[in-house]
């Protein structure tokens, strides 16, 4: 039953790399690549359980947060052209 | 003992599917906002069941611990990322597809559609 998830998972990464690779703007490539994390860290976790070593979730916590700081960092770098953007220097240009 | 077997094959047959909607949503959706929309269905029913199901067959313990931190972690980072995407998909002047506007171009679509045929008739 693990194995129909974890081919659900793989199904549905292709499906979002798809989008990844289509996607007119450069959100739904961002929207994409962190859907594509959420996905890899519960493929970790289901092929971990599978092979009856539940110590990938640890590698699954660390990628999650990876995850987050990346997605959020190419963000600011698409809003505001600079990752070490200030909110003051602005106010005084 | 059974019960449990079953509830947890329950739970990650119902996280698999709702992983499948949120990808499928994520390729048809029209724009983007309505793609994050669908997004968010992996992050939260997906992954939701997917991690009680597998909790189920842990029991408790060590591997329960690490999968209910995974859980705290994407029901915090998913609206976050959501939040901050949709903030500089509007900072980059990307405005969402409202429904008057779809039935607009449905109409102005029904309307040519119309006169192309009305021009091959005579």
């Amino acid at each position: 039953m693990f194995a129909a998830a974890a081919a659900a998972i793989l199904v549905a990464l292709a499906l979002v790399i798809a989008r990844a690779i289509r996607g007119p703007t450069v959100f739904d490539r961002v929207l994409a690549g962190n859907t594509v994390g959420t996905l890899a860290i519960m493929l970790l976790a289901v092929i971990g359980f599978m092979t009856g070593r539940p110590e990938f979730l640890d590698i699954g916590l660390t990628y999650g947060l990876l995850n987050l700081i990346s997605t959020l960092a190419v963000l600011k770098f698409f809003r505001h052209g600079d990752l070490a953007y200030d909110v003051d220097t602005e106010r005084q240009p | 003992m059974v019960l449990v077997e079953i509830a947890s094959w329950l739970c990650i047959l119902l996280g698999s599917f709702f992983t499948l909607v949120g990808a499928l949503g994520l390729v048809r959706m029209p724009e983007v906002f309505a793609r994050m929309h669908a997004a968010s269905v992996v992050d939260t029913l997906g992954v939701g069941f997917l991690i009680l199901g597998m909790g189920l067959q842990a029991g408790f313990g060590l591997t329960s611990l690490k999968l209910l931190f995974l859980l705290a972690l994407f029901f915090f980072t998913g609206p976050v990322v959501t939040h901050a995407l949709a903030q500089a998909c509007l900072h980059e002047n990307v405005q969402p597809t409202l429904a008057e506007d779809r039935r607009a171009l449905r109409r102005a679509r029904l309307a040519d559609a119309a006169e192309a045929t009305d021009g091959r008739q005579p």
